[in-house]
């Protein structure tokens, strides 16, 4: 006999809760803060949302294929986190990470090129927009596998420990994610071993098109580490300022102390899940309220309000942005595809007998020409 | 020449290994309190401790992947589980991460992990803990897959495993541990690896070439012997040593110069090493077949139980000695 489960979901508000941390206001009163720090988080917002929507642009050109998942929506989610990180840190991240990796210092035609399937790219054209990569800023790379990074990060973070070394690894995914076996396993290691590090969930309300409350138990993200005893906190993602006073908060406890922690970031994708998702299972009435509340112009609203921008610096700002995203296209454009003769490189890091080698790429090169 | 076991040589190897190298380190279920359910890393934990001997939780693919990712920052990782069967639950880790991470990001990070893991059955664990999967693993380009057979081979290939950049799948089988054999003396060549990607010659023939790797290269050379004692047969022996890559010119100028081959795995017919293997002779010694090549592999079917079901399904002595007379006067209907 089946029963049924006569249980209403529960709804989710996308603002944000007040246990444990109570912070439900943005962020305006910045007379500790430096600046320069915040123009420059205003920068990296207003580029990453530039990047993004050229990036769809490209998309839609066919310059870029497979995947393509953007962080529009996202940007004080992206650049809070970003802006608190110390050079000593690492990041893991999900499939939706240019902002990250642009947000890390690494040059955006770089990043162009690697979403352009380039020789110049990050990944030297071998991961594309879901695998982006930068071992000199300790950019651990882009994970298309739900879930795959968050082992990896909980390891990166024991190899730290391991040689007592500074830093702390975050591991950054969607809020499906905590649903994932590798979720626990790893929330479970990182405690038990009190590794340095910050699971940082980006809840925008949906997995692809499941809401998040039908996919959790716990809908309430930040307290899925209490069976491991796991600090978690969640924080308003559309506040660049309270999601860095929060990562600095949290980084301190897991290098110094040993404590690991959650930390939700409450969130919303102004588009579909990818560049292709028309996002059809979102009432317009919820996409038009969360657009409204526009992360990027409401950051710019709150800086100009304290005299910290000014209409002049924010157009100076916004023209050369402009033209850095378009000098990233261009290189992108220009940049040389990888040679099919390098098709084995990087395929082992110990050369060993009877792999495959040049010979080889030199074979696949010729029928690729059909000339055989 | 001292004689060791197959546990004794791993575990001496771990050790030694552990000493030459501080980023070498062990994790895995049940490793260090309780020594290894197959006592593999006996004495290591009191040894060198518990930060370098991880007792893990019951986590495959947590524990996995976190060695993966340790080793994106340099730790060389040397992971237990506890038999292959389990190692499913760490696929993911392996296979899209560990032995994507190298080539996807454009050669900026190595994974220098090993996984060690024993596979097979004959001791009644039944279905879910006999297999031999360690063709899955062969099957990825960006892992290497060794599979030794002797003490010999074993410490050989762990030490190159151990000092590899790239993840390497270490096969052992559980009835292998108790075998003894040879190794060198500590100070004729105690530091002596195996190189990964090549098979051996374990014992030069002429009449068939007989392709096997693990537990059935054991069975294989007794075969091979008593074929010669008992009817004067000269089988040559190839004990493939790494599945992944897999050293082709050895196993085809073998039957290039005995013209007849027979290749038995422990795992099953279908897809299985024994299938690639054939498919590589024809496509590259075709013309000097003298005879279909044979395979000798297990049942298709769940390991049984019941003693008498097992046996039958596994191959043994038996099914191998038909195999190689069919190879060589025909099949008989």
């Amino acid at each position: 006999m089946t029963k049924t489960a006569n249980v209403e979901p529960a709804t989710l508000s996308l603002a944000v809760s007040n246990d444990p941390v109570e912070n439900t206001a943005y962020i305006t009163d910045f007379s500790n803060d430096d600046p320069a720090e915040l123009r420059s988080i205003y920068r990296m917002m207003l580029l990453t949302r530039r990047f993004e929507e050229r990036t769809g642009e490209m998309y839609t050109k066919a310059k870029i294929g497979g995947y393509c998942h953007l962080n529009l929506g996202e940007e004080a989610t992206v650049v809070g986190l970003m802006s608190a990180l110390k050079p000593e840190d690492y990041i893991f991240t999900n499939y939706r990470e240019h902002g990250y990796i642009l947000a890390r210092g690494v040059e955006p035609g770089r990043i162009m090129a690697e979403l352009f399937g380039k020789d110049t790219g990050v990944s030297r054209g071998r991961g594309g927009s879901m695998h982006l990569f930068d071992i000199e800023r300790h950019f651990m790379g882009g994970y298309a596998i739900v879930g795959g990074q968050i082992p990896l990060a909980t390891g990166v973070a024991f190899a730290l420990r391991y040689h007592e070394q500074p830093g702390v690894v975050i591991c950054q995914m969607g809020d499906g994610t905590t649903n994932i076996g590798a979720w626990h396993e790893s929330l479970n290691m990182a405690k038990l071993y009190k590794l340095p590090i910050i699971f940082y969930v980006v809840n925008n309300g949906y997995g692809m098109g499941l809401k998040v409350e039908n996919g959790s138990a716990e809908p309430e993200l930040y307290r899925k580490g209490c069976a491991f005893r796991m600090h978690g906190e969640r924080v308003n993602g559309k506040d660049p300022i309270a999601v860095r006073n929060a990562v600095q908060r949290l980084r301190l406890m897991a290098q110094d102390d040993g404590e690991p922690a959650i930390l939700e970031a409450v969130s919303y994708r102004f588009r579909g899940h990818s560049v292709v998702d028309p996002a059809r299972y979102r009432d317009e009435e919820e996409v038009r309220r969360g657009r409204e509340d526009d992360p990027v112009l409401r950051f710019a609203q709150n800086l100009l309000d304290a005299g910290i921008l000014t209409d002049e610096i924010m157009k100076t700002m916004a023209e050369a942005i402009e033209q850095e995203v378009a000098a990233a296209i261009d290189f992108a454009n220009s940049s040389p595809d990888p040679q099919i003769e390098d098709l084995f490189t990087y395929m082992y890091a110990s050369p060993v007998a009877n792999m495959p080698g040049p010979e080889d790429a030199l074979e696949a090169a010729r029928i690729a020409r059909g000339e055989f | 020449m001292p004689v060791i076991t197959y546990r004794q040589a791993l575990n001496e190897t771990l050790r030694q290994e552990m000493h030459r190298d501080p980023n070498v380190m062990l994790m895995g279920e049940e490793i260090g309190v309780f020594e290894g359910s197959y006592k593999v890393t006996a004495g290591l934990l009191q040894e060198f401790g518990a930060k370098r001997v991880l007792d893990t939780p019951i986590a495959e693919e947590g524990f996995v992947g976190m060695a993966a990712g340790a080793a994106m920052i340099g730790l060389r990782p040397v992971v237990e589980i506890m038999t292959i069967n389990f190692s499913l639950l760490a696929i993911d880790q392996m296979v899209n991460h560990a032995a994507k991470i190298h080539y996807m990001f454009g050669g900026q990070a190595k994974v220098p992990m090993v996984l060690r893991t024993p596979g097979g059955g004959g001791v009644q664990l039944a279905a879910t803990h006999s297999q031999n999967f360690e063709v899955w693993y062969a099957y990825v380009p960006g892992l290497k897959v060794v599979a030794p057979s002797t003490p010999h081979d074993a410490r050989g290939l762990l030490r190159s495993a151990i000092r590899d950049d790239d993840p390497v799948v270490f096969l052992e089988n559980l009835a292998l541990y108790n075998t003894k054999g040879d190794v060198p003396d500590e100070a004729d060549d105690g530091d002596y690896t195996i190189p990964i990607g090549k098979a051996t010659i374990a014992r030069a023939g002429s009449d068939l070439t007989l392709i096997a790797y693990s537990r059935m290269a054991v069975l294989a050379m007794d075969i091979a012997r008593r074929l010669e004692a008992e009817e004067g047969l000269s089988i040559e022996v190839i004990d493939l040593r790494s599945l992944r890559p897999l050293d082709r010119p050895t196993i085809i100028e073998s039957v290039k110069k005995t013209g007849r081959a027979v290749v038995i795995e422990e795992g099953w017919l279908t897809y299985g090493i024994g299938a690639e293997i054939a498919a590589t002779i024809q496509e590259h010694a075709f013309d000097y077949l003298d005879a279909p090549v044979k395979r000798v592999a297990g049942v298709e079917v769940p390991l049984p139980y019941a003693k008498v079901l097992e046996r039958a399904a596994l191959p043994n002595d038996k099914h191998l000695i038909k195999a190689i007379r069919e190879a060589l006067y025909g099949t008989r209907s």
